[in-house]
């Protein structure tokens, strides 16, 4: 009994009741007509696909920035490297790992103009962010028009300039992490294992980074400035840092969300792209200056489990399809419910 | 006059904030048209047993206090500062609690103001009142000329200077009509001394209206200039309740912090003031909120126990604060004959200087991290201790291993109660926190350590763990310590100096051995009073 109500405390209520309503659509789904193989799969690729992004939340929870509401500019940088890439005909493996390369230098230097911003605003972070991350998609949304790119598969085809909103990936690098050593089971049961395998280094690269001297003197940021601070800690560097690492997170986030969901969303395409990896990492528990690893992995299975089996489920049961609404329906209440919890945490 | 019925009257008030005793047994009582000046170190109950006059509700969610506090006869027991101050008690705190975008008038008259009915109050009911605004100037300018002063009522409080709006708060405080009993905490702390001389003729003139007057200060000549009576507090206990026609000032310094000496241990071991100076300071200012530095210049010898003591806001604290580079400093400070950066607390720590803040939840703790990191943490960015270079030294990885043996170590050697080192440190106990925080500097092995208010809000017993901490910590390493602590018996127990801090200056440097009168009148500013007198032209 004791030993059940430690387990309870640990996992914490809300991880338990979601857990529990995902499990009851599980089961729920084969009565309905809904396909639990394919349900699973869904699942994971949608885990995998948004897994980098939610890492990315981490550093700056650590260091007391608050959630990175500014995770639209992490993605922009990363649809310069997609867009890139494209622009220079790389295919395949090479593609993929061009526009990772290629999008890191505009994460850094963006990532590093946004902590410099950040260290000005210290007790608004969350409330800048948010502007930050509009205002950055507004201004891409001219420059897609502006800047000079020339390849067909990506312009306009009547004007020849400017780009257009949905670029897709075929024939570039379209799943080239989830078919990589993919497990296959029947018909409809796919196990994207490159992409996890990818999302299990960038975590793995995370959990290091905290292990070194740097990552613990953040976290001491994040804990109490003052302290770290007495203790030679350079407060607004250690921020800065930790600004750009959640921006690069989110460039290379968005890359990997990208070859698994088959096209490249310009314009308002990162609009809304930071409230999905804001309530994943609440739901895993992550308060708003304490965040690691387990929460979001945790955060992003519930969330996008949830989000998957809820709108099938759903529609099969009553028969016509409301699944965008619904979709809707549960991902803001979700983000709804994860703030309200970690309002209640912090004070 | 003596025979008449006190006005006020507290009897046998006493108090524990959460099994910590602060007042015992407090007997006062005040007469009308009196001054009754109240004296005490910090710590001795002053705030506490105003507070509870004033129906602070931190008295009441504390666990209220026993006693009985009667005014003109009958018992009351003010719920909140609104039936005390309808009742007509009135208290002018030490910091202002003035509206600063309103005018004189309209802060001294705020929530009594004079209202006129209107046309529209007759449809939508009195909360539609206009002020009547002749009227309302016309009171606060009477309650302001009976102060002596000469302010505008119309200008805004943002304004005036610092002077101003402390008798604004003033006249706010003696406007009201059934003001009986006005209790005014440190007002003359942020006047000059001509100021402070108008402020204490106006006092005068008040209670020739019958108002009684409980008058704080640590200014003790202006208790002399004013006062009728004294009443000394000290650990909570009336020491000394005096006609100020009766006693003199050095009496009342030596009450005021005085203890008996006997069965004290006194001057540890023999002092040699021919040891070589391990840190000097020249020209020290620090710009700490409330704890300012004027000009510090302190030497410190090697293996030394440097006590730094003074009263409250009188900017000893601002001293280690300033040489570890928290707060915004400038002079000289060398340490073994090498200058160290001021304003740069990495600088200041490399230099093999470390430092137990006073303040130990804001800034001495991780309170949600485990023990093993607060501990640690300090030494580790500032010394890379507990590190192993992976990579050839490109990555520097934490060793948490060694970090849990040094935990487990400080745990045993300062008897730290916890359940493992694991335990976030804000699940402790003020007196173990207090024993982490200890642990921190120690394992950064400094050369010289600062101590800053060890004992603050820690129990008894606690307290005397971390002195002998610091004192076996003194012995066995060699480490120079500076202590600052606002308790003088403290700093008497251990170190082998103590220089008083008066007014953002060394006043004096005492032997632990000297009279608790000679450490009162350094802490009064009497000394530096009468040179200033000579030396200050503006």
């Amino acid at each position: 009994m004791t030993s059940i109500r430690t387990l309870i405390d640990k996992a914490g209520w809300p991880r338990i009741i979601i857990g529990l309503l995902l499990l009851s659509l599980f089961l729920a789904a084969p009565a309905v007509g809904v396909r639990i193989d394919q349900s699973l799969t869904d699942t994971i690729v949608r885990f995998g696909m948004n897994g980098v992004l939610v890492l990315g939340m981490i550093p700056m929870v650590q260091t007391g920035c608050g959630l990175n509401f500014g995770l639209p500019l992490g993605i922009i940088a990363g649809l310069l490297g997609a867009t890139l890439s494209i622009e220079f005909g790389l295919t395949g493996a090479a593609g993929f790992f061009g526009a990772v390369g290629l999008a890191l230098p505009f994460a850094v230097l963006l990532g590093w103009g946004y902590g410099l911003l950040l260290n000005r605003v210290k007790g608004d972070e969350m409330m800048i962010a948010t502007y930050v991350g509009f205002s950055s998609v507004s201004f891409m949304c001219m420059m897609w028009m502006l800047l000079p790119y020339h390849s067909p598969t990506m312009v306009w085809g009547y004007g020849g300039t400017g780009l257009r909103t949905t670029i897709s990936l075929e024939g570039f690098w379209l799943h080239i992490l989830d078919d990589f050593l993919a497990i296959r089971i029947g018909q409809n049961f796919k196990f994207p294992t490159g992409m996890i395998l990818f999302f299990a280094l960038m975590a793995f690269i995370m959990w290091a980074f905290f292990h070194t001297k740097t990552g613990t003197a953040m976290t001491a940021v994040g804990s109490n400035p003052d302290y770290a601070r007495a203790s030679g800690v350079n407060v607004d560097r250690m921020r800065t840092i930790s600004v750009v690492m959640s921006t690069v997170y989110g460039a290379i986030g968005i890359l990997v969300y990208q070859q698994s969901f088959g096209f490249v969303q310009l314009y308002n395409g990162p609009f809304f792209m930071a409230l999905p990896a804001v309530a994943a990492i609440l739901i895993g528990g992550a308060s708003v200056n304490k965040a690691n690893i387990t929460n979001a992995v945790i955060g992003t299975v519930l969330f996008q489990g949830i989000l998957t089996m809820t709108p099938s489920v759903i529609n099969s049961a009553i028969q016509s399809d409301l699944s965008e609404v619904v979709r809707i329906i549960v991902s803001d209440g979700m983000i709804v419910y994860a703030l309200t919890r970690s309002t209640r945490k912090s004070r | 006059m003596s025979e008449q019925e006190p006005l006020l009257e507290m009897k046998s008030i006493s108090k524990e904030y959460y099994g910590i005793r602060v007042l015992t047994d407090v007997c006062l009582n005040l007469r009308r048209g009196e001054i009754l000046g109240l004296v005490g170190e910090n710590g001795a109950g002053k705030s506490t047993l105003m507070n509870i006059l004033f129906g602070m509700s931190v008295i009441s969610e504390t666990g209220g206090y026993s006693g009985e506090v009667c005014l003109e006869g009958t018992t009351v027991n003010f719920q909140s500062p609104f039936d005390a101050l309808a009742a007509g008690i009135g208290m002018v705190h030490q910091e202002f609690s003035l509206i600063p975008g309103f005018t004189a008038t309209e802060n001294i008259l705020l929530n009594g103001e004079i209202l006129h009915d209107n046309i529209v109050t007759k449809v939508f009911g009195p909360r539609m009142k206009t002020l009547d605004f002749p009227a309302m100037r016309a009171i606060a300018k009477n309650s302001i000329d009976l102060l002596g002063v000469d302010i505008s009522p119309d200008t805004l409080v943002a304004e005036m200077p610092v002077g101003h709006k402390q008798f604004t708060e003033l006249a706010r405080e003696i406007h009201r009509p059934g003001m009986k009993v006005l209790v005014l905490d440190e007002p003359t702390a942020v006047l000059t001394e001509s100021e402070a001389q108008v402020l204490l003729a106006s006092l005068r003139r008040l209670t020739d209206t019958g108002i009684a007057i409980i008058f704080i200060t640590h200014r003790l000549q202006e208790i002399f200039d004013v006062c009728n009576r004294i009443v000394i507090l000290r650990d909570g206990k009336v020491v000394k309740e005096v006609a100020t026609t009766d006693t003199t000032m050095t009496q009342v310094a030596e009450l005021m912090v005085g203890r008996d000496l006997s069965g004290h241990a006194v001057a540890t071991r023999e002092y040699d003031a021919a040891t070589e100076t391990i840190l000097s300071v020249e020209h020290l200012w620090v710009d700490m909120p409330g704890e300012t530095v004027r000009d510090v210049s302190l030497d410190v010898h090697k293996g030394e126990i440097l006590g730094i003591g003074g009263l409250a806001g009188q900017g000893k604290l601002g001293i280690p604060n300033g040489i570890m580079g928290l707060y915004a400093a400038g002079g000289t400070v060398r340490l073994h004959d090498k200058i160290v950066p001021l304003n740069d607390p990495a600088a200041a720590l490399a230099a093999g200087m470390a430092f137990v803040s006073e303040d130990r939840r804001g800034v001495g703790l991780l309170l949600e991290e485990a023990l093993d990191w607060n501990i640690a943490f300090t030494a580790m960015q500032a010394q890379n201790k507990f590190m192993r270079p992976l990579l050839g030294g490109l990555i520097k990885w934490r060793d948490d291993k060694a970090i849990r043996d040094l935990a487990q170590k400080y745990v045993k050697a300062l008897d730290i109660k916890c359940t493992d080192t694991n335990q976030p440190a804000q699940e402790l106990s003020g007196g173990n926190q207090q024993k982490v925080c200890l642990a921190k500097a120690f394992a950064v092995e400094p050369d010289l350590l600062f101590v800053s208010e060890p004992t603050r809000g820690i129990d008894v017993g606690a307290k005397s763990l971390v002195l002998d901490a610091l004192r076996s910590y003194n012995r066995d390493k060699g480490t120079t310590i500076v202590m600052i602590s606002s308790e003088l018996e403290e700093l008497r127990s251990i170190c082998d100096r103590i220089a008083i801090v008066d007014e953002g200056r060394i006043a004096g440097i005492l032997p632990p051995t000297a009279s608790a009168k000679d450490f009162g009148l350094l802490m009064i500013g009497r000394r530096t009073h009468e040179e200033e007198t000579v030396n200050n032209h503006d």
